[in-house]
Formats: structure tokens, sequence, C-alpha cells
């Protein structure tokens, strides 16, 4: 039993942590914000060159065959960051569903050129009505002579107009609430009948709206549903690392001004009211690391169940420590933390849309609720 | 990054869950699992059993009883007594005055008392606390004077737990009134048969004795009962106060309690069918066992970082320990309450002795008790908020 890294992964997490403090500091990321797309193309570059992009991947498909805990190391760093680039969207989360429900043609077509920084995905899957779901989808496949024609509307696709392919759940079978009858498939992202609409998410990052006509797509897997549920599991496990990096980086900076901003002659953080909210926010964040802890070590987890409780128990914790440790950073800064052009108010964004993706504090206490708990006899 | 025990360490927590599940009678860990009082002649003879087959003091130097387990092995142990209900060694005898005796006491002093503490042949209990003195506890003024080979004690103890089972008392005294509050402290073992002494009883909002006060009024002490050095008492105190370390989040036991409470809301009815499948009963246990099991997590970081770390230090986040496991402690009476419903209402602490049925469930008569009772768990042993107070300046820079 130890918490330790691997020398591998020591050597991965001092390059990602050099990367982020050279690279990645607050006027810099507005740098690559301003940049068409809204991220840096050099950067990306750059991610490719230290072999970030393959990260995820099997080495036998021309990846770097990193796990969850190599997973969680680059999102913390990132999360320290707010990097904007599509990571998340292309490395992590399609990345993932790939790996989980991809055939090994399909994975050793796409994976080299991910690593190689030539192309970017995005996972479709939400839909108006859709929520946290990922078996609630009403969006169509339907075979067509060698491939499938897709109708429905997606929303929110992460950096989905950044994409060159997109991944989209499609319903081959059944009504749609169904858990069977849901089929993965893969858009060209310029292809006819893919209709996006790009817009700028509450964190800086980028979204879109995609709508499919008689778009013409490849099938990935068909009943991909529970590949998917793994991949979003593995997701989630990643998002709460990422969210440790940004609630590690509020309290350093709430931490900073405690003890430079002086009010009544002294530093304001001699004052013991704030003293106590700030040891709150120690606490929430400790809470936190354990739990994405916790997440990266079962996100490998076979067992669907084991593994749902523990990510759905970490993504609860992850929540709510990053609420309070978000909203009392905006508040024990006053004014200040009010503003743009600080520093403290972007990860306060970022956080509360990390709580927004794949299912809140809310969604997965009732499911964790609902699965029996952690602990003891199951109900 | 490996969550697993070797081979080793699960058969080492096999042997100790057998240990407990076996050895400790089973009338013993039903009273703990339900929250009831435990007798004097309850804990001697479970600390008998541990001490009998060296499970007592694990904490200790080898030389006098001690393991030298790692600190996987003592995560182990304390959390396979805790799930097993079984008591944990009298905290008085072995994680307070003991330590300190083998680590400042004169070798004569430990061969008089330790083999006695470890088999609780000696019932010891801590005179800290004074009515003017409880966060501050520097400032105590029960004083011991010097006259010839004695000391002559003064003062009042309170908060004193067990003061009533106790025959010993290890007290903080003011030796020099001169020093620096600190400076003038010393760390004195009382026999509590001596003349001058009075215990007192304190009853506590749940209706049940386990504090009290103790007066001193002129007692005699033999200088002989001092412990180490006169006016290094503070130190001392510091060193007991500091050694308990991840026992102190009470994991297993919550985790015990978890359990109870899922069999409990499973008998229970609400609305015709078990209150275990009310959404909104479920969603609030299963909220407390996400902390819970963030605080497993950061106590096994502890645990795994003490290897490492060179004595005396210890990764920071142990501070959270206590400041969350007690706060869990307290969310867990307040949901076995909820669990009986209408039951919590009977007071029963005075049918003692009587043969009157018990009203509603058995398990019903400690809920609203131990509910009053576990508020002081944030408040013993340093307030969760003068633990803010440490955290704020040793860790966060404050």
């Amino acid at each position: 039993m130890d918490f330790d890294l691997n020398d591998d992964q020591r050597l991965l997490k001092e390059s990602v942590d050099r990367l982020i403090l050279d690279q990645y500091q607050f006027q810099q990321r507005k740098g690559y914000m301003a940049q068409p797309g809204g991220f840096s193309a050099a950067m990306w570059d750059r991610f490719a060159e230290q072999g970030l992009l393959g990260l995820p991947f099997a080495e036998a498909h021309g990846g770097f065959g990193g796990g969850a805990i190599e997973q969680m190391i680059v999102a913390e760093a990132f999360g320290r960051g707010l990097v904007v680039e599509p990571y998340f969207a292309t490395v992590v989360l399609s990345g993932s569903v790939l790996r989980r429900a991809a055939g090994q043609e399909l994975l050793s077509a796409l994976v080299p050129q991910i690593v190689a920084g030539k192309l970017k995905l995005a996972f479709a899957h939400v839909e108006r009505h859709s929520r946290y779901d990922l078996a609630n989808v009403a969006t169509s496949a339907k075979a067509d002579g060698t491939g499938y024609v897709l109708n429905g509307a997606k929303s929110v696709v992460l950096h989905g107009d950044a994409a060159d392919k997109i991944l989209v759940t499609a319903r081959v079978s059944g009504g749609q609430m169904d858990r069977d009858g849901i089929g993965l498939f893969l858009v060209d992202a310029n292809a006819s009948g893919v209709a996006r609409r790009g817009y700028p998410t509450q964190d800086g990052l980028r979204a879109a709206e995609v709508v499919l006509t008689n778009a013409r797509a490849d099938v990935v897997k068909l009943d991909a549903l529970p590949s998917i549920a793994h991949a979003v599991d593995e997701v989630i496990a990643a998002l709460c690392a990422e969210a440790v990096g940004v609630m590690q980086t509020m309290q350093d900076l709430t931490l900073d001004y405690l003890k430079t901003r002086k009010q009544f002659g002294r530093a304001i953080g001699s004052f013991q009211a704030l003293q106590h909210r700030s040891v709150d926010m120690f606490v929430a964040l400790e809470g936190a690391r354990s739990m994405a802890m916790f997440a990266a070590v079962m996100a490998g987890e076979e067992n669907p169940i084991e593994r749902r409780k523990a990510i759905s128990a970490a993504k609860v914790q992850i929540g709510r420590s990053g609420k309070s440790i978000g909203q009392e950073s905006i508040q024990l800064h006053g004014g200040i933390g009010m503003t743009m052009e600080y520093a403290v108010g972007h990860y306060f964004k970022r956080m509360t849309m990390i709580d927004q993706l794949y299912g809140d504090a809310d969604r997965h206490l009732t499911e964790l609720a609902e699965l029996g708990g952690l602990f003891g006899a199951a109900a | 990054m490996d969550l697993t025990f070797t081979d080793e360490e699960l058969a080492f927590r096999e042997e100790v869950r057998t240990f407990f599940r076996t050895a400790v009678p089973d009338s013993i860990r039903a009273k703990v699992a339900e929250g009831e009082g435990l007798t004097r002649d309850d804990m001697i003879q479970s600390q008998r059993t541990l001490n009998k087959h060296g499970y007592a003091t694990p904490n200790w130097p080898v030389a006098w009883g001690g393991k030298a387990w790692t600190p996987v092995q003592v995560y182990l142990y304390q959390d396979e007594m805790q799930l097993a209900n079984v008591p944990s060694p009298i905290p008085f005898n072995v994680s307070m005055v003991g330590p300190v005796i083998a680590q400042f006491a004169s070798d004569e002093m430990k061969r008089r008392f330790l083999p006695a503490t470890a088999n609780a042949d000696i019932f010891w209990c801590q005179g800290f606390s004074e009515p003017g003195s409880g966060s501050d506890l520097a400032s105590l003024r029960t004083k011991a004077e010097r006259k010839g080979d004695k000391y002559i004690v003064n003062g009042q103890k309170t908060w004193t737990t067990l003061g009533h089972f106790g025959e010993w008392i290890f007290c903080l005294v003011r030796t020099d009134p001169n020093a620096k509050q600190q400076e003038g402290i010393s760390f004195l073992l009382i026999d509590m048969k001596t003349p001058g002494i009075t215990v007192r009883p304190i009853v506590l909002i749940d209706g049940g004795r386990e504090v009290n006060e103790v007066f001193f009024d002129n007692v005699e002490v033999p200088v002989e009962n001092l412990v180490g050095q006169e006016n290094k008492g503070w130190d001392y105190a510091k060193f007991l106060l500091g050694n308990e370390r991840t026992g102190i989040a009470r994991v297993g036991a919550s985790k015990a309690k978890v359990a109870r409470i899922k069999e409990l809301a499973s008998m229970e009815l609400a609305g015709g069918r078990p209150l275990i499948q009310d959404p909104k009963f479920r969603e609030k246990l299963a909220m407390v066992e996400v902390e819970l099991k963030a605080l497993e997590m950061t106590q096994l970081r502890v645990v795994a970082d003490e290897r490492k770390l060179e004595k005396g230090r210890q990764n920071p986040a142990s501070s959270i320990l206590k400041l969350k496991g007690s706060v869990i402690q307290q969310q867990l009476t307040d949901l076995v309450m909820e669990v009986v419903g209408p039951f919590a209402m009977p007071y029963q602490r005075d049918f003692d002795g009587n043969n009157e049925p018990v009203i509603g469930p058995d398990y019903a008569t400690e809920a609203a008790p131990m509910y009053f009772n576990y508020r002081k768990v944030s408040i013993y042993g340093g307030s969760n908020e003068i633990q803010r107070n440490i955290i704020a300046k040793a860790i966060l820079g404050l």
C-alpha cells in the first residue's frame, strides 16, 4: 500500500509541471485564448512533442500506454494551468471512448494521427433532454449501404468546433430511454449533413451545437453503452484530478492574498474568522485529493457497480469541495476576486463547470445511494 | 500508487480480525456496537484479554510489551479492532501515561508501573484540564510544593474521564509559579487513595456519568512519583498529546456504525417500506459515507507517509483526521436517532436495575443519549476550533 509515483510517473510529472510553469502563466493563457479557435496551435504541437497526446493509448496503436495514474498526473497539472487546448475533448474524453469502444483496426488508423497532433476529436452525446443520462438518446442511426445515416441534434459538444472527427452516440433500435440499442459512430466533422455552431463556454474553453441531417457515419460499435459508461467513469476520474489542480491553485492564491493584503493595519490572514475559513478550504481540498486518488485507482475496475460507486463518491466529494473552495476563494479575496483580470475567478469558473460535467454532486449522490453506498451491508 | 496490501499484511489482518472476533466476549462487543456504556469490569476484562495475547500495548517500546509494527500494521490493528466493536485499550493507560513513563521515567518507575498499566491492574485517569484552563491548558494553577521528600498538592482538576474508576491519576501541576507558564509545570503520578482527594461526578447531558471533578486538598505525594525532571511536564504533555495519530479518526468505528445503520434502517419501516429505501434518508447516509471514504483515504495517505518521514514529522493531512473524524462520528449518531424515530424519546437511563421491559426496540434506547453524548468529540482533546488555529498557523502559515 503506497501512494508513491514510480520513476516514469515522476518524470512525467516533472515534465508537465515544468510545461505549465513555463508556458501557462495566467497572462500567457490569455494570449492563447485570443488566438483563432480559442487556443494555441503551437501549444498543441508542444503537447505532441512531449508525447502527451498519445498518453492514454496502447503502445500497439502508437500511443504511450499510460493508465489512470498517468492521466491523473497530467490532469492535475492542466488544472493548475487552466489549459484551454482541446486536450480534454480529444485525448481524455474521446480517447477513453475510443479505447473502450473501438476495434483494433480503427485504433491503429486514428491513434497515430492523434499522437502526431493531426487529428482532433470530440464526443457528442448530450441532447436537449438527456441531462447526464448516457442512455437517453433520441438521435437515430439507420443502416445505409456500407455505413449509417445519422439524424438528430447534439448539444454542448466539448471542443466540437475544433474537431476533425466527432464520435456520436445514436440510437439503432429501441425507445429514447432504452439502455440497449445505442451505437457509437464516427462522423467527419466537415461532411455534408453535419452542421456545427461553435461558442465559448463559461470556463474559457469551447463547445459546439451539432446538428446531424442525414449525416453519413461509420459505426464504431453497436450496443456501445457499457463501453461508453466505462469510458465516462475514467473521464470522471481525470476530471477529479483536474479539479484538484484547480482547487489547489485557488487555495494557493487565496493564502497568498491573505498574507499580503493589509487592512486595519495588519495582514487580513491574521484574523481568526478568515483563518478558520481557510482551514475549512484546506480540509475540503485534502478530502478532494484523497477521493481523486481513489477514483484513479478504481477507474480501471472491471466490475461496473464497484467502479461506479467509487467514481460517484469521488465526483460527489469533488463537486462539494470545489463549490465551497471556489466560493470561499472569491469571498476571501473580496472585490478583486470578482474581476475578470484577476486569476482566481477563472479557476472558480472552471471548477464550477467541472461539477456540471458528467453528473453533478447531487446526481452522483443519488446514484451512489441507489447502489447501496460504500460500506457494510448493502440495502 | 497501489492501494492493495501485501500478503503478509493480509495475513496479519486475518490474524487480528480472528483474534478480536473470538477472544473478546460478544457481550462486551455488543455493548460497543449499540453505544451502551461499558462497566469498569468490562474495560478491565477486555484490556486483560488483549494484554494476554500481546495486543494491548503495540505502541509501546518493545522492551515493555510493544510490537514495533509498521504503520500499516498499526492501521490494520486499529481498523479491525474498531470494525469488531472491540473497546480500545484504556486510553489513559495505553495511549497516554504508558508512553510517557516508557519515554521519560526512571527504570525503577518503569518497572513499577508499566506492566501493571498494560494489564489494567492500575486504572489510570487524566488530571490535565482545570476549571480555568481548558483550551488554554498551560494556564493551569493546581500547585505542587516541595516539602522534604513530598509534594503537597492543592487545586482542582476537571473533565476527568472515568475518574470514578481511576486508581491513579497522572497530573500536570505547577511546581514553579515564577517561571514562564509552560516552564513551571511538572508531570506527577498520584495514588487516588491518598487522603485529601475528592472525586465528584459531573453528569453530562445524556444523563451518564463519565467525567468528574477531582479536588486536591493538601495531598501528600512522594517525590519519587515525579516523572522525569521537575518543570519539564509540559514537554511530556506535548509528547503525550502528539502520540495519538491515526487512531483518532475512528474510521473503523464509523464504518462499523454505517453498517449497523444500514441494518437498522432495513428493519425500521417508513410508509410501509424499509427506511433504507427512502431516497432522502439513504442520500444523507451516502453523503456521510463519501466523507468517511475520503477520511479513510486521507488516513491511508498519512499511514503510507509515516514510513518515509523522519520520526516526529507527519503528513500535513494528518491534522485533518481529528477534525473530520469527530464530525463524521457525530453525523452518524444523528442518523441513528433518525432511524429510530419516536423511540428516541423515552429516557431509559434510570431504568437500570429494574425489570420492566424496554420501551421500543433495544437498539433505540441509546440513540438519543449517544447523539447528545457525542457532541463531546469535537470538544475534547483540543476542540475543533483549536485544531483550526493549529492548522492555520502550522500548515497554512497564517
